[in-house]
């Protein structure tokens, strides 16, 4: 979103000054919001992970599931080789990215479109491409440009059914391990994207929408109004189906706001109890995952351990952000008392950094503080958690297949250290492995340096850095970033709207989203056809502590001497000012 | 396995050849020497490819060699002989590695010389036939002339001129030119022993010898590719490696070919040699440059051991194996049965059935017979020495763990008085064997020994009371003996004695049984912390097997086994996605060998045995199958230890270069200096040094393999990750800062 267009005016730094005058209480409000949220969390974690595993290895077919098929000509039990199930998944996909781009470029002659006008070639591009890639970076801004049939045919239809698919490439890649010795079928895509939008999503956005509704975000079809302020002055008071939209923004690690100030807007994001419901909701399904990984595996701990990994990254990011955002380093902090610009005062900064860490730790990109003001240590973690690709604890599927895809590499050279081959849940990593793996791994980094360095090298790229010096490095970084690793958050002071940044930027969450899902699902196919090796005493153990260890450690080095190099030209150069 | 040669001793290292020079696992100055060349010559571009690693590496020390010319500079001449160094020192640890077998081949080589083969001119059908050859018309031809199934004459104090299968005759062969042991191998017609290899020596007799390679592709020239590495694939595992290496250098490449754009916006161009020198620190060298001789020195030390595998594949299953298939027979027991227990029965002393037993036995070659002997020497302190008839009592079994006794004293007096004794040999229609000895007054004392009812049938023959009468507690007390002996895994041995023509009456029983060999019970816990489960082999009965695999605490058995069960085995393991060694010699044993992932077979072998398995053991020693898996297992742990050690050694290298390349821009950047280094160029000249120098240093490691002691995966991973993981990481903040101190002396640098 456009930050320097936002209609946020509250967070001022000298408003702020107040609320962090004493640190003390600050921290225990973070320990406190946090010790609720992992509670939160934990309860559900057992019941709805097992739910999960049910869904996707029932057989049963629901009556409206059976009605959906006939309508869309599958059969649903038709087991689809990797490949025919990465045909089905591009196939929908790519209507999905036309429908999006029609909807957006004929959007004037379309009813309930609040009167604005159409989108131009390259945002109507970048628009379709980043709902349909589930990253939901906004060149525009929602409440200027976006009627209501684009946002609930187009966009919300997206965010369910766009986190849809990223489950079902976890499904399949879990079946991959699952199976022995077949001839490479990992499930059936259409059975997968309906179960899981029929039976996941809309059940659970259901009673988010409801509690959201509780804690008073709106749910209407209204025009945008104006109306007369106690002040004097003129307010516009938006109206529209936000609370829908807003659930599944977060449940579907989607990110794209009905508003431009996203989870900042209050009427999105009224309340610090909304707020943290929000976070959960983000963080509900990526760290639930895993238990139905275990489960589906046969092997609970292999997926305690995947989320040890997934929360110990996580819980390094929070505490990280927290801590540069409550130290508040940098000239300007200092002398307002506080790191409190972009931030809002009825969240504080404990919450904002909760929200940064699990907004970029996902691959949501909701924000409810401008990551542009985030310190110049805090906004390098978020840059690195995304980094990271999206594993602490990731997007909805994403995040799970991103740390599977991580726990192959850190086999490959463990594995080796106990004299074995290396072998992940009985499944030898050999050449054709290990290259759909290295395949993956490089995907996103050459989208994001590429990316970067040709924006920071032409014309057209340099045109929207706002900041000079590494901060402007930092935004450039930050957009490409954020849109290859499909997370949508935007740093703020970079101009994206031209055609270049809306076009290149389409590219980068394109590709950044469907090459590494073909890797997988190919990984899947090949793991599926593979016989199952039983683990002996000798089989190297991923399910204990020391396996989680490694397994952190090497995606933090494995992304750190990646990035290193740029990150020092920019965050870091900034948090050593 | 069936008709297994004796084993040539306990399990344990085997001397193998230690022959030829740099065998031992430091790196003499010699050594380097003699691999220089080699090193050199592996600089070509079109071999290095292969390796993109370094190639990279060297592509970019042609670059820097360029930019130095043109604008010299003693940093840029430095940078530029460090990267040559860099890829020169990577070719030499392969070089290295392969000089180590080349020893080896040219003594090989030396077995090739050209011979004159006397070749049997005879119709086909009559050398199909096989019989009578040897007295067939031969021609004289020379050895590299020879053609699959002609058949040659080959006789003492002759070298034979290619690989064969013994048709006729028998004779023993000096194989030493291949195995190195100088003690002569018997080779007959027929059974499992009549391979022969082209090269060795015939000593006595003469045999017939059907041709089963053609000249150029025998035993000897394959041993000689595989030892000089000429042959050498990549397995699959390095190639695996070799990707991920790969992969790790294009986002490296990525990383520093996009840095100057970010560094042009930052307003701190960086000269090209900066960036390649960063490049080449930051993509693995290490692991890269180390990777082949690896693999090389992996075969080496099978080699070395006296086992050839037929390919690296093989090298890298053993590692993976997880259930190993051994023999009882010469495995798990010293080859036969020895005495073990006397039982008596009824008034009997134990002292007159040890005698007795010992007297039977005197003359009775077979190693049961002279175990007894020892036994009874040893337990009972009979018979230390034989002077009076000089019956055979110095057999001792060759594998037995007790020394000989020497200074004895004369135990049960003239007991050895054996003149006029009649030896009572076995015979299948008795089943018994003993002696008759003439007593002082006349009579003559008949001792024998046997199975328990064979015995019994000749007590009751001689007149003396059924089991029913007044014997009965004695026929009770034997039938409890043999039983407790059967069900033991033993075999009971019963001995009876008659004097005179009165009744005979049994004794007591000789508890004969398979000794398990010293230590396996030691090595079948390792196997078993190392997640390998074991199967014992024998065509023993379910009884006896599981008794003997309970003393030497294999996992499981296979009892009463033929070669197809042994095969189905195999292929039932498999079918559960487990990988299976053995080891096997005989002609049956070939399908099984063929079928296991690895297959030793025993260079005693038969062809075909040695065909099937994809390796060969020299010393026929079937235990070695476990030093195999070890080996195999330690191969691959180098890797990976390299491999962590590599990727941990950039963290310092970004610490000693990114704030040399910026820190004149950004000031601030001189925090990340930790180590403090003098200058930004001695800086990025210490990275390059030190990614050199750690080449070098760690060639004899990549040689030698790293320590490998056999526990379970978790405590092993955790050794290793602290060892070349949190070793990998810290080495280079102190290798660089010491290489810095020194360069920093450097004018034009420090």
């Amino acid at each position: 979103m456009l930050t320097q267009t936002s209609v946020l005016t509250h967070a001022t730094a000298t408003q702020a000054v107040g609320e962090v005058a004493s640190q003390a209480p600050g921290v225990w409000l973070a320990v406190g919001q946090l010790v609720l949220l992992l509670l939160a969390l934990a309860a559900v974690h057992a019941p709805l992970g097992a739910y999960m595993a049910r869904v996707f290895t029932s057989p049963q077919h629901l009556r409206v599931e059976r009605a959906g098929y006939r309508v869309m000509r599958v059969d649903p039990d038709a087991e689809q080789k990797w490949s025919t199930y990465l045909l089905s998944l591009l196939g929908f996909s790519m209507a999905s990215l036309l429908l999006l781009y029609g909807l957006a470029r004929l959007q004037q002659h379309l009813p309930m479109n609040l009167g604005f006008s159409v989108f131009d070639p390259a945002g109507a591009w970048n628009t379709a491409v980043s709902f349909v890639a589930n990253t939901n970076w906004q060149w525009y801004s929602g409440e200027a440009a976006a009627g209501h049939l684009l946002q609930m045919a187009g966009l919300a239809v997206q965010n369910f059914v766009s986190a849809a698919v990223g489950i079902s490439v976890a499904v399949a890649l879990i079946r991959g391990f699952v199976r022995s010795g077949t001839d490479g079928r990992v499930g059936n895509f259409w059975s997968d994207l309906t179960r899981t939008c029929v039976r996941i999503l809309l059940p659970m956005a259901f009673v988010g929408a409801i509690v959201l509704l509780a804690t008073g975000v709106i749910q209407n079809f209204d025009a945008h109004t104006a109306i007369d302020t106690v002040a004097g002055g003129t307010q516009h008071v938006l109206g529209g189906p936000v609370a829908s939209q807003e659930v599944i923004k977060e449940l579907g690690t989607n990110g794209g706001g009905f508003f431009n100030a996203n989870s900042a807007h209050p009427l999105e994001n009224p309340s610090p109890f909304s707020n943290l419901f929000e976070i959960f909701l983000i963080l509900v399904i990526p760290f639930t995952l895993p238990r139905t990984f275990g489960l589906m595996v046969g092997d609970k701990r292999q997926g305690w351990a995947i989320l040890g990994a997934m929360g110990a990254l996580w819980f390094v990011a929070v505490a990280l952000i927290t801590w540069a955002e409550m130290a508040g380093p940098g000239a300007a902090p200092l002398a307002a008392g506080g790191a409190m610009e972009g931030k809002e005062t009825r969240f504080g900064l404990a919450a904002s950094a909760l929200f940064a860490a699990s907004t970029t730790g996902t691959s949501t990109g909701a924000v409810n503080a401008m990551h542009d003001s985030l310190t110049a240590p805090g906004g390098g973690v978020t840059m690195f958690t995304m980094m990271l690709g999206e594993i602490a604890p990731g997007g909805v599927g994403s995040g799970l297949y991103g740390m599977l895809m991580l726990a192959i590499v850190a086999v490959f050279v463990s594995g080796l250290m106990v004299g074995r081959t290396p072998e992940y849940l009985g499944k030898k990593i050999g050449r054709q492995e290990i290259t759909l793996v290295a395949l993956y791994i490089l995907t996103v980094p050459f989208l994001v340096l590429v990316g970067t360095a040709l924006a920071i090298a032409l014309p057209a790229g340099q045109a929207g850095i706002q900041e000079a010096g590494p901060h402007g490095l930092s935004e450039v970084l930050y957009a490409f970033t954020s849109a290859a690793n499909n997370n949508g958050s935007a740093f703020g002071g970079l101009t994206s709207g031209t055609p270049f940044y809306n076009t290149a930027l389409g590219v980068a969450m394109l590709a950044g989203r469907f090459i590494p899902i073909a890797l997988v699902l190919a990984l899947a196919g090949r793991f599926a056809s593979q016989k199952t090796v039983p683990a002996t005493a000798g089989t190297l153990p991923t399910h204990q502590p020391l396996f989680v260890g490694v397994l952190g450690t090497v995606a933090l080095v494995v992304v750190g001497l990646t990035f290193v190099p740029v990150l020092s030209l920019g965050p870091i150069v900034e948090s050593l000012s | 396995m069936a008709g297994s040669p004796a084993s040539p001793g306990p399990a344990g290292p085997v001397g193998g050849r230690k022959t030829g020079p740099g065998r031992g696992a430091s790196l003499s100055w010699t050594q380097v020497r003699a691999a220089l060349p080699g090193a050199f010559r592996k600089l070509d571009p079109r071999e290095l490819v292969a390796s993109p690693v370094l190639f990279v590496v060297e592509l970019g020390a042609v670059a820097t060699t360029l930019l130095a010319a043109f604008d010299p500079s003693v940093f840029a001449w430095a940078i530029a002989v460090w990267l040559w160094a860099t890829v020169l020192f990577a070719t030499l640890a392969e070089s290295v590695a392969e000089s180590r077998g080349k020893a080896q081949a040219s003594s090989l080589r030396a077995t090739q010389q050209q011979t004159t083969a006397r070749r049997v001119v005879a119709p086909s059908d009559t050398l199909a036939s096989g019989t009578g050859l040897a007295s067939c018309p031969t021609a004289e031809v020379p050895s590299s002339t020879l053609a699959v199934g002609d058949v040659v004459v080959v006789r003492a104090g002759e070298i034979i001129p290619g690989d064969g299968d013994v048709v006729e005759g028998v004779a023993s062969v000096d194989e030493s030119a291949i195995t190195g042991e100088s003690a002569p191998v018997i080779r007959e017609s027929g059974g499992d022993r009549s391979a022969v290899t082209g090269g060795t020596v015939v000593l006595s007799d003469t045999i017939v010898v059907r041709i089963t390679a053609p000249a150029g592709h025998t035993f000897v020239d394959r041993m000689i590719a595989l030892v000089e590495g000429s042959e050498r694939q990549r397995t699959p595992n390095e190639i695996a490696l070799n990707i991920l290496l790969t992969s790790l250098t294009i986002i490296f490449l990525l990383a520093v070919v996009t840095l100057q754009p970010f560094a042009v916006y930052s307003g701190s161009k960086q000269s090209m040699i900066v960036l390649i020198s960063l490049l080449v620190c930051l993509i693995p060298t290490t692991i890269g440059a180390l990777l082949s001789a690896i693999g090389i020195a992996g075969m080496d030390r099978l080699v070395q051991r006296n086992v050839l595998a037929m390919s690296g594949r093989a090298v890298e299953a053993a590692g993976d194996v997880d259930v190993l298939l051994l023999d009882k027979t010469g495995t798990i027991t010293y080859g036969n049965r020895q005495a073990a227990d006397l039982l008596t029965v009824g008034d009997v002393t134990t002292a007159r059935l040890a005698e007795a037993a010992r007297l039977s036995s005197l003359a009775d070659e077979t190693p049961e017979g002279k175990s007894i002997v020892v036994l009874v020497r040893e337990r009972y302190g009979m018979g230390d020495r034989t002077p009076a008839a000089g019956a055979p009592d110095h057999a001792t079994p060759a594998t037995s763990s007790g020394g000989e006794s020497t200074a004895g004293t004369a135990g049960a007096g003239g007991a050895d008085d054996l003149t006029g004794a009649e030896m009572v040999p076995f015979s299948a229609h008795t089943r018994m064997s003993g002696i008759d000895l003439p007593l002082p007054d006349g009579r003559v004392r008949r001792i024998r020994k046997g199975a328990g009812s064979a015995v019994q049938r000749w007590v009751h023959s001689t007149g003396a009371p059924t089991s029913s009468g007044p014997g009965g507690t004695v026929a009770e007390q034997l039938a409890a003996h043999v039983e407790a002996v059967s069900s033991s895994g033993g075999t009971p041995l019963v001995v009876a004695e008659q004097v005179g023509e009165g009744p005979a009456r049994v004794l007591g029983v000789v508890h004969l049984k398979d000794v398990v060999k010293a230590g396996m019970r030691e090595r079948f816990d390792e196997l078993r912390a190392m997640g390998i489960r074991t199967v014992m082999v024998t065509g023993d009965n379910a009884v006896t097997a599981r008794a003997i695999a309970a003393e030497a605490g294999v996992d499981d058995v296979l009892a009463e086994a033929t070669p197809e069960d042994k095969l189905a085995l195999i292929r039932r393991e498999q079918a559960g996605g487990r990988l299976v060694a053995m080891a096997g010699d005989g002609t049956n044993d070939a399908p099984a060998l063929a079928q296991a992932d690895v297959g030793v077979a025993m260079n005693t072998g038969t062809t075909a045995a040695k065909e099937a398995g994809n390796m060969v053991d020299l010393d026929s020693d079937p235990t070695k199958l476990i030093e195999i898996v070890e080996i195999g297992k330690q191969l691959l742990i180098t890797r990976g230890a390299l491999t962590t050690f590599s990727i941990a050694n950039d963290i310092a290298k970004y610490f000693a270069i990114l704030p040399a390349m910026f820190m004149v821009v950004f000031p601030q950047l001189a925090v990340l200096n930790v180590m403090r280094l003098s200058s930004p160029e001695s800086a990025i000249l210490s990275a390059v040094v030190f990614n050199a120098l750690i080449i070098l240093v760690l060639i004899p490691l990549s040689l030698r393999g790293v320590r490998y002691r056999p526990s379970s995966a978790s405590a092993m991973l955790r050794r290793n990750l602290l060892v070349y993981g949190v070793g990998g990481l810290v080495a280079p903040f102190v290798g660089i800062k010491l290489i810095d101190l020194v360069i920093s002396l450097i004018p034009g640098i420090g």
